[in-house]
Formats: structure tokens, C-alpha cells, sequence
């Protein structure tokens, strides 16, 4: 099932959660809100779920698949939602809290004991938790504990599953495991699916698409690679992945940073502008000897091999820190040495001048 | 370390003799510890545990026989009905209130919200003579509505609508004021989970918030029982110390001593003292149970 979510705005008091935001979720989608706290994410799930209502608009609307849901209330619209903190109740065991969505349902649409048994039980061993049935909520791990609540919010057979940070509480770990079995679950079951997050890493991995929002809007949407390799404004790119950040001018189709040249072809006016120039670890490489091309020196202060690959930190003349992301063999083979002097060479580079208001 | 210290000329094996026992640093002399826990018991002997048995003590005096004659006397089977009445019409009641008022506060926001909180605890704050003042001052003759009422014929003051209004005022912040921290820590999130698995807001109360909450209820009701039998002042002046009509147990205490019927007197009190003693056994069995399931979850909670 499809959402559409039309011109949502949302404050908390003189806060502004949401400033008219409009979102288009396909059906069996598995969509990652990604956005630092405070950016809107969580009010945005809530308010599809139907939790939270949106501030009175005449063009705001929430429909899923093209119906209008906006007045429904969130028993009524069918949803699974997951929460961070589980919100499992506590004094019920398993088998009694993911049966509980079939138990509260009136009389005559409430299946007979045996079908909510085999129901419950076909979904604990979904999420694989088919011997923890009479146990209670605190005698389960945090990672146990998500996946009772994810059989639960599945067990009222939703249309649609939002998903409140649901790794945020466990270790690093668990997060993995678990991240990788949510997008296999998904994959089995295909359902129209929205997980909020604030860890790049995981939005990047699980989802068919990263919704990046920032102070109450959303700041680019698309698949995770997209986003990542084509940010389109300067917060996303400082909010995906490590980057370095140059302060320089933009002029005749060239930024400039500090005796370097990058190519800017859409800006060819003759007077100079403030730019920011941002350039990734691993888009770098390393010479001892300047080879002609655009290039800038730096001063190695610190390498760690200890991973997948290298990390060299270096020290412009200007004071600013660099860090470059090299291959093993690069690294080995260059055998850097620390205080030792080296020629930079940017393979890529984004270019982003400040709004003006004019 | 033995080594080290060979060599800067301490004779190791001596000083390891001489190494005082190991303790906590907030660990006090054994004779400090002694006269503390010795005052503590002395002091509650000497005020509490004397003075509750020589009521015992008094009211078997003349012997079980006449303990027992002062229950059989029409006048004290009266108060002890009143009292019974009172207290079962006060604790369902504030239950009840306490509930709803514990439900509004955490589970919603609301304007002049810390001022209904205080308004709850206004029973506590002030004496039990002035509440028992207030309905006499509201409903008395020379009351508010007063007037009106004697001429619908109802009488409220010196009557046992008077005696159960004086009861519940005294008791209502007992139940809420259990509920409310802990429902506090526990937000809605639980709520808002049954809510969007499509329960009711009834099947919601009764299935999750009831449930998780019922300790702290059953404790509420208990102290507010406790407080409902055993009310002497505001009841008192509402009351009139009619006797066999208007006496509650703490009252017909007092009207029995004012007689100089000590035995009597004490036979009633012993009975309101054992209620007491009840309620406490419940009480700490209620709290042991609450701690235990707190352990309990705390032990798996950190597994």
C-alpha cells in the first residue's frame, strides 16, 4: 500500500517539528527517515500512524493508497507501529502481547482461539522467538524484546509498518544482526515499510530509499547511493559519511581553495564568491612528488591501519585537518611516514556556494 | 608488593600481621552502631509498643468476657457499622478518583495541571479539624446551601451523609498520589502501543494501564482504609457524638473514655488498633511482593 503524505506541518508549541512537508511512499517500499535529532523524523512516522495529528492545513492530507486516512484514528488505520523503547507490555508474556491486536478485536471479526494460537505462533517463528512464548518482556534481551515487538505490530496483518529507530537502545552488535534480518524480513514479506533513524549507516544499508530530513523539512530523497554520491545540499553531504571541508571562492567557473582550482562551470560571473568546497576521505590520492596536476601539500600527523582500510590525517600549511581514506596496498606501499610532507590530489570534489539573501 | 617492601627495609611478615581488618569506609565503630540501633528500639518501646499493649492490657482487665460484652452493646455494634459504612463508601469512591485523576495527569496535557496536583494533596496539608469545619461551614444551618436543604428535609451535618462526605475528604489523595509517580514513570508509551493494535480506550485501561499499576492501587486502597476507619477529627466535628446514630469507632473511643468506661473504651480501641496492625501486615507484604517482582525485573533487565 502506498502513502501520501501532503503539506504536514507540525509545532510543539512555538516549536516547529514539521514545516510543510510532503512525502510519496510506494507500495512495498522500505523507506529510511534519516535526520539528526530534533529534525522532524519521529513526528513524521507519528503523524502517519496517526499518534500525532497534524497542525490544521487546507491542502494537508495523508492517504494511503490514494484514501484519504487523515481523520481516522491510528486503531483504524491499520498500521504496525514499532516503537524505540519496544512499549511491550510488561505483565503479559510473549505469546500474550503478539496476540493481543487479535484479542481486542470486537466479537464478530475476532478469530476463534485455535487461528490467533497457530497466528502467534507462525509469527514467533518468523522473528525466530518461537521457544520464548511464555517468557516475559524482562526476560528478553533488547534485541528478543524488538523482534516480540515487530511480530506484535505484525500480527494485526497491517497494511503498513512504521518503524520508531527500532535498533537505537541495542549495541553495535546486535544492531548488525538485526539490521540485516529486517531487510530479509522484508524482502519475505513485502510490506509498505518506514523506518526512522539517525545512524546513516543503517538507513544506507536497509532501505530502498533515504529520506534525509533536516530542521523540519526534508532535505533530499532517493535511493541510498544517490543520496550519498549526489548530495544535493551541503547538509546531507555533511551528514552522510566522513568529509573534509575547505572554505574558498568561486569565480569564473573555478573554486578556488588555497592555490587549488576546481572546476565549477555553473558559476561563471566575474566577481568573486564565498564557497564552500567538500571533498571525501576516499576521493583523495597521495604523491610524494607534484605531478602537475591540481594538487595541495600537507603534512602527515597520524595513521591507523587498523581496519579495512587506512586512515591518514594530515595538516594543511593553513592549519586545516585532512583526512584521506587510503586502500591497504595503497598505504603499504607508499609507506608514509609521520611529519613527512605530501602532495594531495582531490579526484573529486562538490562545490556549494551560501545562500544569499538578496 | 612484597618484594618492594624488603627492599625498603619494612619487615614484610610483621607488617602483614598487624594489617587491620578490612572494611568499608562508611562503616562505623561497632559501639556507635550499637547504641543507635539501642535508642531506636527503646524509644519505640518506651512511645509505642507500651502504650498499644497496655490498651490490650486494659481492655482484657476484667477478663475476655467483658472484652467481648463491649462488642455486644448496641451502641458499639452501631459504631462499628457506621465505621464499616463510611469506609465502604470512601475507598471504592476514591478509588475510583484516584484512578481518573492519576489518568489525567500523566496521561494528558492540560492547562493548570500542577495545580490540580497540589489541590490533591490539600487533605494532607490541612488539619482534619478544618476539613470537618468546611462542611459544616457549606452545609451547615448557617451554611451555604444549609438552608435549602433542611427545607428538601436532608440533612447532611450531624447526620451519616456528613460522617462519609468528612471520610472521603480525608482519604482522596491516598490512592492518586500512589498512582501518579509511578504512572509518570511509565508514559504512554504502553498505551499508545494497545491503541494502535486497534484496542479500545476501555481495553486499553483495562488491559494494560490497570495491570501495570496494580500494586501501587492495592497500597492506595490500603492506606486509604486505613485512614477511612480510623478518622477522628474532621469526623468529629461533622459528627454531633450522637450516639448509636452518628459515632464512629474513634468516636464512640472517646465518648466510652469521657464515661470513664475504660475497659470498653480499650475493648474498641484494641479492635481499631488490630485493624491497624492488619493493614500494616498487608502493607509490607504488598510492598515485599512489589520489590521482589522490581528485583526480579531488574536482575533480568541488566542480563
Amino acid at each position: 500500500m502506498s502513502i501520501e503524505v501532503e503539506h504536514i506541518s507540525k509545532s510543539f508549541g512555538h516549536f516547529k517539528a514539521l514545516d510543510d512537508v510532503s512525502l510519496r511512499i510506494n507500495d512495498g517500499e522500505l523507506v529510511a527517515l534519516l535526520g539528526p535529532s530534533g529534525s522532524g523524523k519521529t513526528t513524521l512516522l507519528r503523524i502517519i500512524a496517526g499518534l500525532e495529528a497534524p497542525d490544521q492545513h487546507p491542502h494537508a492530507s495523508i492517504r494511503f493508497h490514494s484514501e484519504d486516512v487523515s481523520s481516522r484514528g491510528v486503531g483504524e488505520r491499520r498500521v504496525g507501529f514499532v516503537f524505540q523503547h519496544y512499549a511491550l507490555f510488561r505483565h503479559m508474556t510473549v505469546f500474550e502481547n503478539v496476540a493481543f491486536g487479535l484479542r481486542v478485536r470486537p466479537r464478530r471479526d475476532r478469530p476463534a482461539k485455535e487461528e490467533i494460537r497457530d497466528r502467534v505462533e507462525r509469527l514467533l517463528s518468523l522473528v525466530q522467538l518461537q521457544q520464548f512464548s511464555k517468557r516475559y518482556p524482562s526476560q528478553l534481551s533488547g534485541g528478543q524484546r524488538q523482534r516480540v515487538a515487530l511480530a506484535r505490530a505484525l500480527a494485526v496483518e497491517p497494511k503498513v509498518l512504521l518503524l520508531d529507530e527500532p535498533f537505537g537502545a541495542l549495541d553495535a552488535k546486535v544492531r548488525q544482526g538485526l539490521r540485516a534480518w529486517l531487510r530479509r524480513l522484508h524482502e519475505e514479506i513485502h510490506i509498505t515499510s518506514v523506518l526512522v533513524t539517525h545512524d546513516q549507516e543503517e538507513a544506507l544499508e536497509v532501505a530502498d530509499r533515504v529520506v534525509v530530513m533536516n530542521n523540519a523539512k526534508i532535505e533530499q530523497e532517493g535511493a541510498p547511493h544517490e543520496v550519498f554520491h549526489q548530495a544535493k545540499t551541503e547538509f546531507v553531504m555533511k551528514f552522510l559519511g566522513q568529509v573534509n571541508v575547505f572554505h574558498g571562492r568561486v569565480r569564473q567557473g573555478k573554486a578556488e581553495i588555497g592555490g587549488l582550482a576546481v572546476d565549477y562551470p555553473s558559476y561563471k560571473d566575474e566577481a568573486a564568491r564565498p564557497a564552500t568546497v567538500y571533498m571525501r576521505p576516499h576521493e583523495f590520492d597521495i604523491r610524494r612528488k607534484s605531478n602537475g596536476k591540481p594538487s595541495f601539500p600537507a603534512r602527515v600527523v597520524r595513521t591507523n591501519s587498523a581496519g579495512a582500510f587506512a586512515r591518514v590525517t594530515l595538516q594543511r600549511e593553513s592549519g586545516e585537518t585532512v583526512i584521506v581514506d587510503l586502500s591497504l596496498e595503497e598505504f603499504n606501499q607508499l609507506a608514509l611516514a609521520e611529519g613527512e610532507l605530501v602532495h594531495l590530489y582531490p579526484k573529486n570534489a562538490r562545490v556549494f556556494i551560501p545562500e544569499v539573501a538578496v | 608488593m612484597e618484594l618492594a617492601l624488603t627492599t625498603t627495609g619494612f619487615e614484610a611478615s610483621n607488617w602483614a600481621h598487624a594489617r587491620p581488618r578490612l572494611k568499608a569506609a562508611t562503616e562505623e565503630k561497632p559501639w556507635v552502631r550499637l547504641a543507635c540501633i539501642t535508642v531506636t528500639v527503646l524509644f519505640l518501646a518506651l512511645l509505642l509498643f507500651v502504650p498499644l499493649a497496655s490498651v490490650f492490657a486494659e481492655a482484657f482487665r476484667e477478663g475476655v468476657r467483658v472484652y467481648f460484652a463491649s462488642f455486644s452493646d448496641r451502641y458499639a455494634i452501631a459504631a462499628i457499622r457506621l465505621t464499616l459504612l463510611a469506609a465502604a463508601i470512601s475507598v471504592p469512591l476514591n478509588t475510583a478518583f484516584g484512578l481518573t485523576a492519576a489518568w489525567a495527569i500523566t496521561k494528558f496535557q492540560f492547562r493548570g495541571k500542577s495545580l490540580l496536583i497540589t489541590l490533591i494533596d490539600l487533605p494532607f496539608a490541612v488539619s482534619p479539624i478544618v476539613s470537618g469545619l468546611i462542611y459544616v461551614l457549606v452545609f451547615g444551618m448557617q451554611g451555604w446551601v444549609g438552608a435549602w436543604l433542611s427545607e428538601h428535609n436532608i440533612q447532611v451535618i450531624f447526620a451519616v451523609p456528613g460522617i462519609v462526605l468528612a471520610t472521603v475528604f480525608v482519604t482522596f489523595p491516598f490512592v492518586a498520589r500512589e498512582l501518579i509517580p509511578l504512572m509518570q514513570e511509565q508514559g504512554t508509551e504502553e498505551e499508545e502501543a494497545a491503541t494502535s493494535l486497534g484496542a479500545s480506550g476501555w481495553q486499553t485501561f483495562m488491559k494494560v494501564t490497570l495491570p501495570n499499576v496494580k500494586w501501587a492501587l492495592l497500597y492506595g486502597v490500603i492506606l486509604a482504609n486505613a485512614r477511612a476507619m480510623g478518622e477522628f477529627g474532621a469526623v468529629a466535628v461533622v459528627s454531633g457524638h450522637l450516639r448509636g446514630k452518628t459515632n464512629t469507632m474513634p468516636l464512640h473511643v472517646e465518648t466510652l473514655y469521657n464515661e470513664y468506661n475504660f475497659v470498653a473504651a480499650s475493648a474498641v480501641a484494641s479492635l481499631l488498633a488490630l485493624l491497624g496492625l492488619v493493614t500494616l501486615a498487608i502493607k509490607s507484604a504488598v510492598e515485599w511482593k512489589v520489590r521482589r517482582d522490581y528485583e526480579a525485573a531488574a536482575v533480568s533487565e541488566s542480563s
